[in-house]
């Protein structure tokens, strides 16, 4: 695998929309080539190498590169997005839509990400050393389509929206989330270890969340269904088991209605 | 006015019957023209394909249907926005494409008229500021009338006469062009929670049934001789089994002449004869009923149809059919808005997205084909995707392409996923026929321009029309080793002329011309009882005042172009 190292050098002055630094676009070419890839600030279409310095030639193909961004990027949007192979590496924090609609490959952020980070995400792995902002793995604005693969870490806490219309993958938060978690999803999982206040899995259709910590206040849609033993995330415990949304329709599998699961951890 | 000459073009006009011959075509002050001076600009059309401008007969384009779609599917405009460049202004959208990226589209494959196939009287307003924001392509609207208070009053008593300047008032103030009639008195029925799925079902309230309707509407049509005949979206759309309420539909018009002087023979169009050709009674012995339908249709020689192709894309259906849009959200569970407007319509809203893997999409795939291809009079059979509802216009090329090659029917007949089922419940695997360039021509030019009355304006080549002019990039002379061809060279024109201004050249555009807005101004002896109706349901039901109603001005209609018609010796 070869490593190409991008740092930013030349911060801008407003957002920058870096949606080319993917291993996809830099596959197969020289760091001078990877220069001249476009980036927009405002509505202004510059090179990368205006903002970036960058070193060392990526491989043949998506999965033989490795991308590490290095410096200040607060200011950057879209990294890693629609990426299908190859790994990344982002040492600071960075903005919004990180790894978004990405496909495959290994996405590391060292700090923290904002809003809509794994749009729509399909596969891959996507691991936030910080805390994520609003609306990770959920869907575009608008679309009924949030995250289908791949696997969400955050070690930090995650924001309100969460999971939005997620339909498959699993997400993984260490922390705590805000409100409105997996709302309208209709499959995928999502297991929060911290608290979760309220709106958790509003008009969810299928699915299954896990709370480890506390729910202030419970949807009434979601009826309990007893107690269960479970094993996850290699903690052994006792969990109340809801289901719900009861207002929501609901798909049918061999004549048993299906709904959306919630578990939280007595 | 420049002056052009495109030589040596293979031309394709069924007005003048011209089938690929190799000849010049002159264009001097906007006009086709016998002969230019020498200093005309010189067009070399070798090897290539010369047309008329292509005409839309029924696309939804403007109006706050089509604006409600942008509005409230931001992911439509998601990764299909295209920037400034040149003297184009940014687009994005891609089965509701913004104002300037919908004329754009369309004359880049050679379309230079539009029909608006819906436009709400109350929101003529509006609709006529998209349509002014659109550019190149002429467009007029077709303001609807089926389940209009004032129509269902008047015919509920068959007065024809009424009815007749009321439509001439209403085409007079929207600015409008023709007599649209949408699921006739079913959307005025669903406002009671109900609907009107056969001719025959009453509409509650106004005691009058939907064959009521349409027979009185066509009369008050042919009573006022307008361009266009009266224009319908039948009852039961799309459902299955619905083949038998289109051919009782269709069955009004027996025995109804045309009365115009526009040259038009049809006094019935029905549009989108795809989601009317269904048979079976569910989604799973769902079946064509393409033959049925065509076979009444290739009979009946006063009747004009039009496609509505399945291109199977994602996109968004959007009707004055409510309650059909209600029913389609219980069926995908995807997103709907719906908007009621007060004494004259409503119209739904829903995203679709018709998928090869599933059998009932594919089967409305091969219905859209057939259509066509059995229909023995291409001149009486215009292509179109029912824009935006079975498919974005820009498709067009694909759906020629699929058309003009049974080798690219095949391929996709193979590459779904319920292959046998759509062989089953169609027959488009033994149609055999290959529409060619002539046929296409009649289907996308002179036969809708017959049909709209503008024949005489656009849609063919002959000296004196408007010089709207197609050239593709298609050698009629080779063979088509790879239909993939067809469809590229349909995409992108190599020039296009409107009304004799280059607009196109190699596929960008470089120019705008005069976009007009195409209208019907009737003239009707004065009817003191419409006009005393009209002022009291303005006071009694309408939320805003008639100053308020009217499309009027440079502001609504820069550049009208009306076609005048005078039925006060009736």
């Amino acid at each position: 695998m070869e490593t190409v190292t991008i740092t930013m050098k030349n911060p801008p002055a407003l957002y920058l929309e870096a949606d080319n630094v993917t291993p996809d676009n830099f596959a197969g070419k020289t760091a001078a080539k990877i220069a001249e890839l476009s980036v927009h600030e405002g509505n202004t279409t510059s090179t990368l190498g205006k903002y970036f310095e960058i070193s060392g030639n990526a491989g043949a193909t998506a999965a033989d590169t490795k991308i590490i961004v290095k410096g200040d990027v607060k200011k950057v949007k879209y990294l890693g997005m629609k990426m299908s192979a190859g790994e990344m590496v982002i040492e600071g924090s960075t903005d919004q839509y990180v790894g978004a609609w990405m496909t495959g490959g290994k996405l590391l952020a060292k700090g923290n990400v904002e809003a809509f980070a794994a749009t729509a995400m399909k596969g891959g792995e996507l691991i936030i050393e910080g805390n994520a902002g609003n609306y990770l793995g959920a869907a575009y604005r608008g679309d009924w389509r949030g995250m289908s693969g791949g696997k969400i870490l955050v070690k930090g806490n995650a924001g309100s929206d969460i999971g939005m219309y997620m339909t498959g993958g699993e997400m993984v938060i260490n922390g705590n989330v805000d409100v409105h978690l997996m709302t309208h999803a209709e499959g995928g999982k999502t297991i929060v270890k911290g608290n979760a206040p309220s709106k958790v899995g509003g008009q969810m259709v299928d699915g299954t969340i896990f709370i480890f910590g506390s729910i202030d206040t419970m949807m009434p849609g979601f009826k309990p269904n007893g107690e269960v033993e479970l094993e996850v995330e290699g903690v052994k415990a006792t969990f109340a088991h809801y289901i719900g949304d009861m207002g929501e329709r609901h798909k049918k599998k061999k004549g048993a209605v299906v709904y959306a699961n919630l578990y939280k951890k007595i | 006015m420049s002056e052009y000459i495109i030589k040596n073009g293979n031309v394709f006009d069924p007005v003048q019957g011209i089938k690929g011959d190799k000849k010049d075509i002159a264009i001097k002050d906007g006009k086709i023209a016998d002969k230019v001076s020498s200093s005309a600009k010189v067009i070399d059309a070798k090897g290539m394909t010369v047309m008329a401008g292509a005409v839309e007969i029924h696309a939804h384009i403007a109006g706050p249907k089509v604006n409600l779609g942008r509005i409230y599917r931001p992911e439509d405009k998601l990764f299909s926005c295209t920037p400034t460049k040149g003297m184009e202004r940014m687009g994005g959208g891609a089965s509701i494409p913004t104002t300037f990226k919908t004329g754009y589209e369309y004359a880049k494959m050679g379309y230079t008229t539009a029909m608006e196939a819906a436009m709400p009287p109350l929101f003529a307003r509006h609709t006529h500021e998209e349509i002014r924001d659109t550019p190149i392509i002429d467009e007029g609207a077709f303001p609807v009338f089926g389940n209009n208070w004032f129509v269902l009053e008047y015919l509920k008593n068959h007065e024809v006469e009424n009815t007749a300047a009321y439509i001439a008032w209403l085409l007079r103030v929207t600015k409008g062009y023709a007599v649209k009639v949408v699921n006739p008195g079913g959307t005025e029925a669903w406002a009671w929670g109900l609907n009107c799925l056969s001719v025959n079902d009453p509409v509650p309230y106004f005691d009058i049934t939907p064959a009521e309707i349409v027979k009185g509407l066509i009369e008050a049509n042919e009573y006022l001789g307008l361009p266009h005949s009266m224009h319908i979206h039948p009852n039961n759309l799309g459902n299955p089994g619905c083949y038998e309420t289109t051919l009782d539909t269709l069955k009004l018009a027996e025995g109804m002449k045309a009365k115009n002087k526009f040259g038009r023979e049809s006094v019935m169009h029905l549009t989108h004869t795809q989601f009317h050709s269904y048979g079976g009674t569910n989604w799973g012995d769902f079946e064509s009923k393409a033959k049925e339908v065509t076979d009444y249709v290739n009979k009946n020689k006063n009747i004009t149809i039009d496609t509505g192709n399945v291109t199977l894309d994602e996109t968004t259906t959007m009707t004055a059919d409510g309650p059909f849009e209600h029913h389609l959200t219980g069926l995908n569970h995807l997103k709907w808005a719906n908007c009621d407007v007060e004494l004259e319509t409503c119209a739904g809203v829903v995203p679709y997205i018709y998928s090869p893997s599933i059998s009932v999409c594919a089967i409305q795939w091969a219905i859209g084909l057939e259509i066509p291809l059995m229909m023995k009079d291409p001149m009486r059979c215009f292509i179109t995707t029912d824009h935006p509802n079975a498919g974005p216009f820009t498709r067009y090329p694909r759906v020629i392409k699929w058309l003009m090659s049974k080798k690219a029917r095949d391929t996709q007949i193979n590459a779904f996923k319920h292959k046998d089922k759509v062989l089953s419940q169609t027959s488009i695997g033994s149609l055999d026929h290959e529409v060619t360039l002539y046929e296409l021509a009649q289907m996308t030019r002179a036969g809708p321009a017959k049909s709209l009355g503008l024949a005489n304006l656009c849609g063919g080549l002959k000296p004196g029309m408007d010089a709207d002019v197609a050239v593709y990039n298609f050698n009629p002379d080779t063979p088509v080793a790879d239909p993939e061809n067809i469809e590229k060279a349909f995409s992108r024109c190599a020039h296009v002329f409107k009304s004799g201004v280059e607009v196109v050249k190699n596929g960008e555009i470089v120019g705008t011309g005069h976009k007009r807005t195409l209208w019907v101004n009737v003239k009707v002896n004065d009817n003191p009882q419409v006009m005393r109706d009209i002022n009291e349901k303005f006071l009694k039901y309408y939320s805003i005042t008639q100053a308020n109603y009217e499309a009027l001005g440079h502001h609504f209609v820069p550049n009208p172009y009306a076609l005048e018609v005078d039925a006060t010796h009736v």
